[in-house]
């Protein structure tokens, strides 16, 4: 049995393999990191960008669990809530990756909801792609500003699916749709994915990738859910190339009437 | 000289270079970023950057987040 072959998930000229991305926060330690990260497949693995502890022994380094040369490092600019930060951000990170200019782009607009500040989101956007990154935006699940970040030359669209953090899921799936069917570009919900029938709906929806990272790393066993996501990330994408059913008002019997005993 | 490093006020003894300051902090081969001044000092320039009177000295790197 052949299936037809899946259009690649292309990011800024790279096809990657696995559609789940993942962040690398809340775990235990660096050991726990890696195991789950391993678990789940994913290729592409986003981190942050701090300030050094300073008068401290210098302990393991983020880059030495996730090595560059195994994964594709997306540098990120969460806690920044200004263009020119997330600007900043994105130059040190890529001071730090030794050019590498692959980033994903958050403004965000206050810390209780960690929306997306899309004022200054289309700002920080237009001086990084000005400067060559290749952005990967974080952004709100309004159609009208992804196709604005869209024809600015972001690589990526990449809507919330709810609040960061929060394992809402995705609430507003029609405005997902809207957005998938819109973009020439990779579409990927990012943030709010709890677990994994959250991701098997992403691409449901047609969705080309999920973020997440706290579905992982808060679940009672990480490496357990690492895997649930990698599959559920699978099985939804298989899902939607398979084309669902329709659906109907009333019930349609899978066995057929003819030759019933009772007939 | 003092500076701010980090967003914390920070005494230097000498005239230093933004390699020696990274030397003194137990950094040299780490992975980190250096900024002064909100401008990012290359690597490859660390070494012949001086650092002057109240400038803004960024050393980041990478820690997990998503």
């Amino acid at each position: 049995m052949t299936f037809h072959t899946d259009t690649p998930f292309t990011i800024a000229g790279r096809d990657f393999s696995s559609r789940l991305l993942v962040g690398t926060g809340k775990y235990k330690d660096f050991d726990e990191t890696g195991a789950a990260i391993a678990e789940s497949g994913a290729e592409i693995v986003t981190f942050a960008v701090r300030r050094t502890n300073l008068g401290q022994e210098a302990g393991p380094n983020l880059l030495d669990v996730i090595s560059p040369s195994r994964y594709t490092l997306l540098p990120n600019t969460a806690g920044c809530y200004t263009a020119k930060d997330a600007v900043r951000t994105c130059r040190l990170a890529r001071e730090l990756l030794d050019g590498h200019n692959l980033v994903k782009l958050e403004v965000l607009g206050d810390d209780t909801t960690l929306y997306p500040n899309v004022v200054e989101t289309l700002k920080a956007a237009e001086t990084l792609l000005a400067d060559g990154f290749d952005v990967m935006v974080y952004t709100s699940d309004d159609p009208i500003i992804a196709r604005a970040l869209e024809a600015m030359g972001c690589c990526a669209i990449m809507p919330l699916g709810s609040l960061i953090g929060s394992g809402h899921g995705i609430q507003n799936p029609h405005n997902v749709r809207l957005i998938v069917e819109q973009s020439n570009v990779p579409v990927l919900v990012d943030a709010g994915i709890g677990t994994a029938s959250d991701a098997a709906m992403a691409m449901e929806l047609g969705c080309d990738g999920v973020l997440l990272n706290t579905a992982i790393a808060h679940a009672r066993e990480p490496l357990r859910m690492a895997r649930a996501m990698k599959n559920a990330v699978e099985a939804g994408r298989d899902a939607f190339l398979a084309g669902r059913m329709p659906r109907r008002q009333t019930a349609d019997p899978s066995s057929p009437f003819a030759g019933r005993i009772n007939g | 000289m003092h500076i701010q490093l980090n967003g914390e006020p920070y005494t230097l003894d000498a005239d230093l270079t933004a390699a020696d300051l990274i030397a003194q902090l137990g950094l040299t081969g780490r992975r980190v970023a250096v900024e002064i001044n909100e401008e990012i000092v290359p690597r490859s320039q660390l070494a012949t950057t001086l650092l002057a009177e109240d400038d803004q000295v960024e050393v980041v790197h990478a820690i997990g987040g998503g």
